[in-house]
């Protein structure tokens, strides 16, 4: 891996942002979007029902925002694969010395910069108008971002995969894919609360522990370690099953001649 | 075909046997070249003759179903990258992103090559190509003609050994075609650099060109100097040669001249 090459393939997306701001508008919009309604639901409901079911309810708050991190990490790495589809650009990157370890480094730090931006933004927000304090979380939040970063990371390459073998037409679903996810990994409820045959799919996935983590801090304070070195090890796994997925199906398509149709249609 | 004077000069690029089939076709077909260093070779061949696939196979986008391909001398596929580095290509067909202003697409690619003194090389061949006017346009407003030119910087720009080169003058004017076309040879001949080169403008061919093979259907059908190929067709110019083998499939059958296109 070379860092220069990334370095300049980062580079390009922030040339791309600084050409158009409306890009980090777009960045900031939905997440504020749905903070502000959820936050808006949760302090009815607050509100009119006594305070334990009031607390609970700033759960959902919590699992709206450490999903959207988990979701701009997955649309940071597909968008970054997608700008260079959509401007005709990808066999000029495929022609230069880039390796795809390469690409995919860059489009990790392009979506990493994205949900920082996010983050912030939300977190703003939810304290200034909510009350919740994203940073009750205190330094669990570093695990819980991170984890929910790399399976981000690993759908966004699952997606780049679809969109390289079936083009355009898989973009729709390349959007999608994280909510797949989203039933199964125990967002907005817990685990125990899932029908009995589709817990065990739930732990699958990192961000289930990370989620069921998030609820646990809330109310105590603390949370089960070992659920940290579930989310950790799993997530290695799917970044290399996602890895090996992408590489594949980047051969699969110089063995089929399509990268080049693709590329320039 | 007369037997070519033995060549020493350094065998830049190399096929043997390539072939690619595409479900069943064959694009290409027991297709075999040499590419020497600061040679211009021209692919020419009708719509479908596999010129394009040739060039994607050599710039490693598509694999072949056999044969073997060799750059400075090694595998291609298993130093992609070595090579790539000492390469560049350029097609009518793609595109540098186009939201993006002309010299910053130019810097990334820059970086990408690590070339060393970015800023000061890109002013130089933007001079070259006569675009330093266009450095801050939006990539994306470009005519095709300055796109093309603007294309032509980012395939110079790391000093490649090696260029591709797919139908550079396509939907430029005359007057810009020429100006590229002696910029490529100026640039070629200054640095040695050996190019291949495919186009469907026999003017850019028998200008550019040092050797050219014609295609039909993945196959060879002849190669040589332009003038040799005249000279060994029933036709006075190349347009014609182009037109029998692109109908016929072969240069040479009862002598019938017919210049009227
Ligand atoms: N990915 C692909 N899948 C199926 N067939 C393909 C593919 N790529 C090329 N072909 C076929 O291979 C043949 C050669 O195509 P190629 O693009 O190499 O032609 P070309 O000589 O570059 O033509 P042109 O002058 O039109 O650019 C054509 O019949 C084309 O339809
Ligand atoms: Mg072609």
């Amino acid at each position: 891996m070379n860092f220069r090459i990334i370095s300049a393939l980062v580079m390009r997306y922030l040339f791309l942002y600084s050409r158009s701001p409306m890009r980090l508008v777009e960045l900031a919009f939905w997440p504020v979007v749905d903070l502000v309604v959820w936050g808006n639901v949760t302090v009815f409901i607050q509100k009119n029902t006594n305070p334990e079911f009031g607390s609970y309810v700033l759960f959902f708050l919590g699992g709206m925002i450490l999903w959207d991190i988990m979701f701009r990490a997955q649309q940071g790495v597909a968008i970054s694969f997608l700008e260079d589809v959509w401007t005709r650009n990808l066999l000029n990157i495929f022609v230069a010395p880039v390796r795809s370890s390469e690409y995919i480094s860059a489009t990790f730090i392009v979506g990493m910069l994205r949900i920082l931006i996010t983050a912030v933004v939300l977190s703003f927000i939810s304290w200034f108008g909510y009350a919740f304090n994203v940073f009750q979380l205190s330094w669990w939040l570093i695990p819980f971002f991170l984890n929910l970063m790399l399976f981000g990371w690993s759908l966004g390459m699952i997606s780049t995969a679809l969109i390289l073998r079936w083009g355009l037409a898989a973009e729709s679903l390349a959007w999608a894919i994280p909510f797949f996810f989203q039933p199964v990994v125990a967002v907005f409820y817990r685990v125990e609360d899932m029908p009995a045959w589709s817990r065990p799919i739930a732990w699958c996935f990192p961000p289930t522990y990370i989620f069921e983590g998030m609820r646990d801090v809330m109310k105590s304070g603390t949370m089960n370690w070992d659920y940290l070195g579930y989310a950790a090890g799993l997530n290695i796994l799917y970044l290399a099953l996602a890895g090996w997925l992408f590489v594949w199906v980047l051969n699969l398509t110089r063995k089929r001649g399509l990268l080049t149709k693709f590329a320039t249609q | 075909m007369p037997p070519s004077p033995p060549d020493t000069r350094e065998v830049i690029l190399e096929a043997i046997d390539l072939t690619r089939e595409f479900d069943g076709v064959k694009a290409l077909d027991r297709f075999s070249f040499k590419l020497h260093r600061g040679e211009v070779l021209g692919l020419l061949g009708a719509n479908g003759a596999g010129k394009t696939t040739a060039m994607n196979c050599l710039l490693g986008l598509t694999l072949p179903s056999s044969g073997e391909l060799n750059a400075f001398g090694l595998p291609l596929q298993a130093n992609r990258i070595k090579i790539l580095q000492r390469a560049n290509f350029s097609s009518a067909y793609t595109a540098l992103p186009g939201n993006l202003l002309v010299w910053q697409n130019l810097l990334v690619f820059a970086r990408i090559y690590g070339v060393p003194n970015p800023k000061k090389k890109i002013a130089e061949l933007m001079e070259l190509l006569e675009i330093s006017h266009l450095s801050k346009r939006v990539t994306g407003q470009l005519s095709a003609g300055e796109s093309t030119r603007v294309n032509l910087v980012k395939a110079f720009l790391n000093d490649p050994e090696l260029l591709m080169l797919d139908e550079p003058t396509a939907s430029l004017d005359p007057d810009i075609a020429d100006k590229v076309r002696k910029v490529v040879r100026k640039v070629q001949r200054e640095r040695n650099i050996a190019i291949l080169y495919t186009s469907h403008n026999m003017r850019d061919i028998e200008e550019v060109c040092d050797r050219v093979i014609f295609l039909h259907k993945g196959k060879i059908v002849c190669e040589g100097t332009p003038a040799d190929i005249i000279a060994q067709s029933s036709s006075d110019n190349l347009e014609d040669v182009f037109i029998k083998i692109a109908r016929d499939g072969e240069l040479l059958d009862e002598p019938k001249k017919d210049s009227a296109v």
